[in-house]
């Protein structure tokens, strides 16, 4: 424990001795606030404080929903912290094209980011007009399905191993009192789980045809009726379950009274605090069991431009300290995600993650939705599922016309 | 000063009041910059097509078209006019009642006012997660009435999507009826004994007195009563996010939180402008010939 | 009809000004048990369990111990009393890094409430004098604007408030959230104040124009030493408006003078696997504690006082 943060200290006096001497305060605002997530961002916290500068936490609770309009509030209002996390992609797009924003490009030059960061479009989506302006810091993916092994003994019938298997085990998990499939009430967990649908059941070429060439006549097409279809099975297994955070939903998993979760695999942070092991007290399928393809969305840290010199020092260094591989490898394991670098040794990875990495290696990739769309249409098709999941009287066909549209208008 | 204040000479015409107008700068500006400004802001800028950050480029009508074929925009403008219907006439209703019979020389008359009044002290947020607990099938009010015998018995309002809105304006009325009673009481304090008494020789039932006589001469009262309620059934928000987050789906969504939603989650603040600007035609239809009357009009005081 | 009823109004408060105090009136109260006394208290009574549910739960529920809660009625006294719960949403409570709880915002929310209070009352006091003795043109206008502001939902005015406290220099600062919050307070605060300043008899008010008072001293000698009662309500629904702000006090200061609610919310909303109820709860009556105080203190004062200011429209 004390070698490492001493190595770490080393390490960053070597890397940079420029700004060793001074200690700044650097303000970190972010979203990280359920069990693992805080037990993850603590990491960071760590090796940027052993760098002899000061992180101080600005965690809001609530989700990016609560925590996003106060930390753009606060970059327009010329009051700005010094990093702050957003999902990378478009979230940001607008602040960086006002100039509120830092330009990493010196940095990421010097350290070689192109090369080590992996898959590239995670660094695309940081890189507006040819310059970089966030630090990735880790890969999510949305396209599993979380199982309890306690919930499918209870009910007498074998873990399932795809979608089709568990959507024929329902009625066994329901006679057993048990919900089948944990859903929470907020919105985003609805649409969500309609994008892992798609890929799993679609495939790649057509999520990319919907989410990426917006092209509206595949949106209703036959492939995309498939899905609402499986949409409507999700729905009706989903019934019951009567909470409103996904880690409240993960909650059911873990305790047995719900037999699955199509969740991204930030829930395995909840499993791990909960001391549960992969394989032996859940099960994990990425892609669903059917197609195993993951999307590479994740979180970047961006550096709001600050006239403070000290600061500005300070936010490379950070920069520089996310994307160390200790750091990387630490933040990550406790996270539940994956490193963005593939040169990082992640030895103490459990099942799912080494899944997860091998189909990264594997390149059986894909954007995630906040890299395609902006979160405008993102926020409608919120809307939509929010609303399918909940009323089942909303027939699949209204579903996908109204998805379709959105799709048409979306930019 | 009083030669200034008698006004008759031409040259003084804006020095005259000066104290009072140097006084109300405060108003002034809040009304003029805070609220109109920010208002004509707000409209401007609903006819473009601004996302993240405000930016002049007109789209016209779009904003308004899109926002009308929202189904979720329809939704939240139902709900607003039932919670808001209900929570008006509840409030105004039950505050009464309540205040009537606190008036009846009563013993123990501060324990029951501080017993209605304490949930004004509590914030929305608060408010609304005490009652989603309450009202939680699995643990709350459900489950209690089923354990005691009636198995079949079922109330949750705030999972079942066609009376969600009834779910919330319980809460709502548990934290603000008891301001309303205060008012009222204050009212019925501020009516003259001799009223009583001559409806009692003219041997009118206590009812119709209250009907009849009472009521119209509390018009003050119930002014006020009016725009703190009614200025709270538009704002409100914290309410419903903290019991429901809109849900079930979409079924308790409210306009308030759509112009929030789409101003910062989706980052698209011509949406969002467009919502608030149909809120604020609608309050100002409603409130300023009312306002005007009430406030303006050269009514002079006493 | 009108105009008689609020003159009439006026001379009874001039002519008895401590009625208000004298209590209820009414019919006498006959015999004890009467049907008339059933009805009236049994009612009450109810209202009253209705109203007391809450806390009772929210009490009952902050001194119990997780397990005891997942298996028990929410309804039941605790079997075995933990103040456990209360420690830790005070002291122990961890938002992302920072784990002391509540006692963090608790000074913030004091540093943020008590200029709050004082200045947006002073400001919407001499308002209110001003409108309802100090008459001048265009006044009704701005009046009926400000009436209008109390309608605007406050999410919608975040943008342009950002904007005005940047090009002022004062946005992420306390100067800056006192400004809004007498900003937002203004519009029903000067409604009472002008009905009360407009109540008070304007015989007083002329006799020291006579004497040759200007606008200052009339406020500060005369009307100032008069309005206790409305001072209360106003400090009453000010203290509770700002102290359970969330919303402005999060997105126009920073971290370091984040208050009380913010903590709140950050405690209710990080879940941390099951949700600890006790701990919400505990945090909940923390939070709302200094506002309930106050009304328990100066209940009495706030109907007095409403009686005095808002009768008259």
């Amino acid at each position: 424990m004390k070698l490492r943060s001493l190595a770490g200290a080393l390490a960053a006096t070597v890397a940079l001795p420029f700004c060793a001497a001074h200690a700044t305060d650097l303000e970190v605002t972010h979203w990280w606030t359920s069990g693992g997530e805080a037990a993850a961002v603590a990491e960071l916290a760590k090796a940027f404080d052993a760098t002899g500068n000061k992180w101080v936490d600005g965690a809001i609770a609530g989700s990016g929903g609560t925590a996003r309009p106060i930390m753009i509030s606060r970059i327009t209002g010329g009051d700005p912290m010094g990093a702050t996390q957003f999902n990378h992609g478009r979230q940001a797009e607008e602040l960086v094209q006002a100039g509120l924003m830092r330009d990493l490009t010196d940095l990421a030059t010097r350290e070689n980011w192109k090369e080590i960061i992996k898959p590239s479009s995670l660094l695309d989506s940081c890189t507006i007009e040819g310059k970089i302006y966030c630090a990735p810091v880790n890969i999510h993916s949305w396209q599993w399905l979380w199982l309890s092994n306690a919930a499918f003994k209870k009910a007498g019938v074998p873990v399932p191993k795809n979608w089709d298997e568990f959507v024929a085990a329902a009625p066994a998990l329901e006679k057993a009192g048990i919900i089948p499939l944990a859903l929470g009430g907020q919105p985003w967990q609805a649409a969500g789980a309609f994008d892992v649908l798609m890929v799993a059941i679609a495939g790649k070429d057509v999520f990319e045809n919907v989410f990426a060439k917006k092209d509206e006549e595949v949106a209703a097409g036959p492939e995309i009726a498939k899905v609402f279809k499986a949409a409507d099975d999700a729905r009706r297994l989903s019934k019951g379950s009567n909470v409103q955070d996904w880690n409240q939903a993960t909650n059911l998993v873990i305790t047995g009274k719900a037999g699955g979760q199509i969740m991204g695999d930030w829930a395995q942070g909840e499993f791990q605090v909960a001391g549960q092991k992969a394989g032996v007290d859940y099960t994990c399928l990425p892609g669903l069991g059917v197609n195993e393809v993951i999307s590479t969305g994740g979180d970047a840290f961006y550096f709001p431009l600050l006239e403070d010199e000290e600061k500005s020092k300070a936010q490379e260094v950070l920069a520089s300290a996310l994307l160390n591989p200790k750091t990387q490898v630490a933040f990550n394991l406790k996270k539940g995600s994956l490193p963005v670098r593939a040169d990082v040794d992640l030895a103490a990875a459990n099942d799912c993650m080494r899944k997860g990495l091998d189909i990264l290696a594997k390149g059986n990739v894909i954007q995630a939705t906040d890299q395609l769309l902006s979160p405008d249409s993102q926020k409608q098709k919120e809307d939509l599922f929010s609303e399918f999941f909940a009323n089942p009287s909303m027939t699949p066909e209204d579903a996908q016309k109204r998805f379709a549209e959105i799709i048409a208008a979306a930019d | 000063m009083t030669a200034l204040t008698r006004g008759s000479a031409r040259p003084n015409q804006w020095l005259r009041n000066l104290n009072a107008k140097i006084a109300s700068i405060p108003m002034i500006l809040t009304a003029v910059v805070i609220f109109l400004g920010g208002t004509i802001w707000t409209v401007v800028y609903s006819f473009t097509n601004s996302k993240l950050l405000p930016r002049l480029s007109f789209v016209g009508l779009d904003q308004y078209e899109r926002l009308w074929a929202a189904p979720r925009w329809i939704i939240s403008i139902q709900n607003l006019a039932v919670y808001g219907f209900f929570s008006l006439i509840f409030s105004l209703v039950i505050g009464f009642v309540l205040a009537a019979l606190m008036d009846q020389k009563i013993r123990f008359e501060n324990t029951f006012r501080t017993i209605m009044l304490y949930p004004f002290a509590l914030s929305f947020i608060v408010t609304g997660l005490v009652w989603q607990w309450l009202l939680n099938p699995q643990f709350g009010i459900q489950s209690i009435v089923r354990s005691l015998g009636w198995t079949s018995f079922s109330f949750d309002p705030l999972y079942n999507a066609d009376i969600v809105i009834y779910g919330i304006l319980i809460a709502a009325l548990w934290q603000g009826t008891g301001l309303v009673m205060c008012l009222m009481l204050a009212g019925l304090r501020g009516i003259d004994e001799d009223i009583w008494k001559a409806a009692r020789v003219d041997g009118i039932p206590m009812w119709k007195t209250y009907v009849l006589i009472i009521i119209p001469m509390m018009r003050g009262v119930f002014i006020t009563t009016l725009v703190i309620i009614a200025s709270g059934i538009v704002k409100v928000y914290d309410l419903v996010v903290a019991q429901t987050s809109g849900g079930p789906g979409i079924a308790s969504e409210v306009p308030a939180k759509y112009v929030y939603d789409y101003m910062f989650l989706a980052q698209n603040l011509g949406q969002g402008f467009a919502a608030s600007t149909m809120m604020l035609v609608t309050v100002a239809i409603i409130i300023v010939p009312w306002a005007y009357l009430e406030f303006g009009g050269g009514r002079k005081r006493g | 009809m009108d105009k008689i009823a609020s003159n009439s109004m006026v001379s009874a408060y001039d002519a008895s000004p401590d009625r208000l105090a004298a209590g209820p009136r009414g019919r006498k109260p006959r015999r004890r048990l009467s049907r008339r006394n059933i009805i009236i208290y049994g009612t009450l009574i109810v209202v009253s369990l209705y109203y007391l549910l809450p806390l009772y739960v929210m009490i009952m529920t902050s001194l119990k111990g997780m397990p005891e809660i997942r298996v028990g009625n929410i309804f039941a006294p605790p079997l075995e009393i933990t103040f456990e719960p209360w420690v830790k949403a005070w002291a122990e409570a961890c938002t992302g890094l920072n784990c002391d709880g509540l006692s963090r915002g608790f000074w913030n929310s004091v540093r943020i409430t008590v200029p709050s209070t004082i200045i947006s009352i002073a400001v919407a006091s001499v308002n209110g004098y001003a409108l309802a003795n100090w008459r001048f043109k265009g006044a009704d206008l701005f009046f009926t604007i400000l009436i209008i502001g109390a309608f605007i939902p406050y999410q919608v005015m975040i943008y342009p408030i950002v904007i005005v406290l940047r090009e002022m220099g004062v946005y992420g600062t306390l100067t800056g959230l006192v400004i809004v919050h007498t900003i937002f307070g203004m519009p029903i605060l000067t409604l009472l104040f002008r009905n009360y300043f407009a109540g008070l008899p304007e015989e007083l008010f002329k006799a020291a124009r006579v004497d040759g008072a200007g606008f200052w001293t009339i406020y500060f000698k005369i009307m100032l030493p008069m309005s206790l009662p409305i001072f209360v309500v106003a400090m009453i629904l000010q203290v509770t408006g700002i102290w359970n702000d969330f919303l402005f006090g999060v997105v126009f200061t920073r971290p370091e003078y984040y208050p009380m609610t913010v903590q709140l919310n950050n405690i209710v909303n990080s879940v941390q696997g099951v949700k600890e109820y006790n701990v919400n709860m505990a945090a909940t009556i923390l939070t709302g504690a200094v506002p309930l105080v106050v009304y328990f203190v100066s209940g009495r004062l706030f109907v007095r006082g409403i009686a005095a200011g808002a009768v008259k429209g």
